[in-house]
């Protein structure tokens, strides 16, 4: 385990969130990016307050046990609001390869040891981790989507009618689910 | 290793990750996907007589407008300038503080900022000064003038149709601006050379032709209320009766389509019929629906105050050749709002009908005194204070409720306490969400004022989300799982928008949530709710939700 960089990330870890979250909030433009990072209210910002959590429970992962259901719970709200926000896949996880970037600036010094250098190699490894799960939520919401797309109206209205017998037993006009 | 993977630095310099700091107006626009409607279908533009009536594609360069496009807007936004006064004022008052720029919900949920009221707004306003004030003549850009181009045109199109009319941004300007007028008549402008979406104009299309927004005939409107009579029978073991046009009767009982046709919305027209049922064998109560006037709703609305008034005039024709004395009205949103600000000036007065008054209570309704016609809430919210029904909130014990102000019953009309009042007499679990995102401050479901297509998804669930994000706040906090809300394009909206967010809740009318705690003179055991599940079995379930909680 790579504990002497964990310490220092534990040591840091304000600094790097606060970093992170600036980095996230770049995906868009300028004025959207100042109200996600001004506005605190949880519930006039979500996008802001979700991606700041999740920042959050990422970080307590990066350093800790790494259990997948956290991960995804750290990861999912941030994807979820990113797949359907016209970000391309690339675009929505750009910011979890971010961190590697952060953290590599803010030790640069510590990292030009070998010991520290392969520490630091582990943790790519997780950070790693967390792009890829990013992209299954990110395409799992996308096909959330679609289908709610190709399926919404049809189920409704169709299954209504279905229910008074107003549609022909058989037809082929079925929705998918 | 295998394969070098790119470092981070080279990754964020492949992707360009952070878009460029300009001004709104050098943005260039970007049609995306799932951000719009598909154009009209021409059929229903001609039907509707609407100018411009042709096959296009937003995606196309080519829009097919009519050739002297810049004449006829130009002169369509001189006319309208004289006419609504409002609109003149709106385009010269605006300081641009700001203080409505993080209030629209399609600007919190999309993150891009031409959808900060301020700058849909000015989309029109831009070219409101190059057109029609000699500053803008004069200094053009350096005062935020400039002339309509292709380019502005279609960004006007594609903005104004990511703005639902909720109104929310009125509410913070210091001015009292209202952009969902800028909205209204900006898509005014826009039909005038011909740029509509399918979704707004073939319900008006059907609505004109057959009654209703789905186009349903008055046969298939009768079958499917036979259908309710059935299954209400099954469920509770009486036999309801509703009436038909009926001649003299004292009440027109008008509601959105949607209500009678698409789930879950089907399961609050069924309460009707019982409550109806329940005040005729109680108290003689005389109500008659119509196959005629069988939309409350107008996506009119959504188009031009011509073709608004046209759908809506059907509810006072209807209401004068039956004789009725008033009209009731279901759970619908912009409905309200057409009624309220509209209805009475645009097809009344209605001198022909009565200042409403509950005949069971003989309260009289002074709300609507001048429109005529009572919200439903508003009449079993008075049947409740004055003790006529009876109740047994038990069988939704299992439920654990949240509401949802409609924007327009909401705004539109000031509707907050009777909806309230009804669901907190016929359940026990009530939770509110928090209070910036209920009442006036409600958030819209994101689909409302016609942008309640399947193309424009994810229009809807980004707009949605600070809506959903405060649906899950209560769901997490309190174990909330249904969300009662008092409009039709809700009950259809908002299932796609719990399911994308906060899967576990469900979303009913309020009058479902009625119907299932009212008891008929004369019925059998009631095992199930109106959705035919076990009552038992939901209790086990909710109770075991708890212990584990
Ligand atoms: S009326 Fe509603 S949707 Fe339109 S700009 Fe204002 S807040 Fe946004
Ligand atoms: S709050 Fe009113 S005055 Fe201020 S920018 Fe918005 S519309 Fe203009």
């Amino acid at each position: 385990m790579a504990e002497a960089l964990i310490s220092l990330i534990q040591k840091k870890r304000a600094t790097i969130v606060s970093k992170w979250f600036d980095s996230t909030v770049q995906a868009y433009p300028h004025d959207t990016a100042v109200f996600l990072k001004s506005q605190k209210d949880q519930f006039a910002n979500p996008v802001g307050s979700s991606t700041r959590q999740g920042i959050e429970t990422l970080m307590d992962q990066l350093v800790g046990e790494m259990a997948p259901d956290a991960i995804k719970a750290g990861l999912d709200p941030i994807m979820r609001i990113r797949a359907v926000q016209s970000l391309s896949p690339a675009r929505a996880t750009t910011f979890i390869f971010a961190l590697k970037q952060i953290l590599r600036e803010l030790f640069r010094k510590e990292l030009q040891e070998a010991d520290m250098a392969r520490q630091f190699f582990d943790l790519e490894a997780r950070i790693d981790r967390f792009a890829l799960d990013g992209f299954d939520i990110y395409m799992g919401c996308r096909e959330r989507v679609l289908d709610l797309k190709a399926n919404e109206m049809r189920n409704r209205t169709f299954r209504a009618f279905k229910r008074a017998g107003l549609v022909a037993e058989g037809t082929d006009n079925e929705p998918k689910e | 290793m295998a394969e070098k993977q790119p470092t981070p630095k080279e990754m964020l310099d492949r992707i360009d990750y952070q878009p460029p700091h300009v001004d709104w107006m050098e943005t260039p626009l970007d049609i995306r996907k799932g951000m719009y409607c598909y154009a009209a279908n021409p059929k229903s533009v001609a039907t509707l007589g609407l100018p411009n009536a042709r096959p296009w594609n937003p995606l196309d360069a080519d829009w097919k407008l009519p050739e002297n496009w810049q004449q006829i807007i130009h002169e369509g936004f001189k006319e309208r300038l004289e006419r609504f006064r409002s609109v003149k004022v709106f385009m010269d008052i605006c300081v641009r503080c700001g203080a409505c720029a993080d209030k629209c919900h399609y600007f919190i949920g999309t993150g891009d900022p031409k959808n900060m009221p301020v700058l849909r707004a000015e989309l029109l306003r831009s070219v409101y000064r190059n057109d029609f004030t000699r500053l803008g003549k004069l200094l053009g850009k350096a005062n935020g003038a400039r002339p309509l181009t292709l380019d502005v045109l279609k960004e006007w199109w594609y903005y104004l149709f990511q703005c639902s009319e909720c109104r929310r941004c009125s509410l913070f300007c210091p001015y009292g601006i209202d952009t969902a007028e800028i909205t209204i008549f900006g898509r005014e402008l826009l039909n005038l050379v011909g740029l509509n979406i399918d979704w707004i104009a073939t319900p008006v299309s059907n609505c004109y032709m057959n009654g209703n927004h789905l186009g349903i005939q008055p046969h298939a409107f009768k079958d499917m209320l036979d259908f309710f009579v059935d299954d209400i029978e099954e469920k509770t073991g009486v036999k309801v009766a509703p009436k038909y046009m009926k001649k003299g009767a004292d009440i027109l009982f008008i509601t959105p389509s949607g209500d009678v046709f698409a789930d879950p919305g089907t399961y609050t027209a069924m309460g009707y019929m019982m409550l109806f049922h329940y005040l005729e064998e109680k108290y003689g109560l005389d109500v008659t629906w119509s196959t005629y006037a069988s939309e409350g709703g107008n996506f009119g609305f959504f188009t031009s105050h011509e073709t608004m008034k046209r759908l809506n005039a059907k509810m006072y024709a209807e209401a004068k050749r039956l004789g009725v004395k008033w009209i009731l009205g279901g759970e619908c949103g912009h409905m309200w709002r057409v009624i309220n600000q509209y209805m009475d000036t645009m097809n009344g007065p209605a001198d022909f009908l009565d200042v409403p008054v509950n005949p069971i209570t003989g309260t009289r309704f002074e709300s609507a005194r001048s429109t005529k016609m009572v919200h439903i809430t508003e009449f079993t919210a008075d049947l409740i204070r004055n003790g006529k029904l009876d109740l047994d909130p038990a069988r939704n014990d299992h439920l654990k409720v949240t509401y949802h102000d409609s924007c327009n019953p909401s705004r539109g009309m000031g509707l907050f306490e009777e909806p309230r009042y009804v669901i907190n007499n016929v359940c026990k679990h009530f939770y509110e969400m928090p209070a910036n995102t209920i009442r006036e401050q409600t958030f819209c479901c994101g689909s409302g004022a016609g942008l309640n297509a399947g193309e424009n998804m994810e229009l809807r669930l980004s707009g949605g989300l600070p809506r959903a994000n405060a649906v899950k706040h209560v769901h997490e906090k309190y174990g909330v799982n249904m969300l009662a809300c008092v409009c039709a394009i809700d009950r259809a909206a908002l299932p796609t928008l719990m399911d994308y967010w906060v899967p576990e809740v469900q979303v009913t009318g309020v009058h479902e949530l009625v119907a299932n705690a009212l008891n008929l003179p004369g019925q059998a055991e009631r095992t199930t709710n109106l959705r035919g599940e076990d009552l038992e079995e939901l209790k086990a379930q909710a109770e075991g939700e708890t212990d584990e909680g």
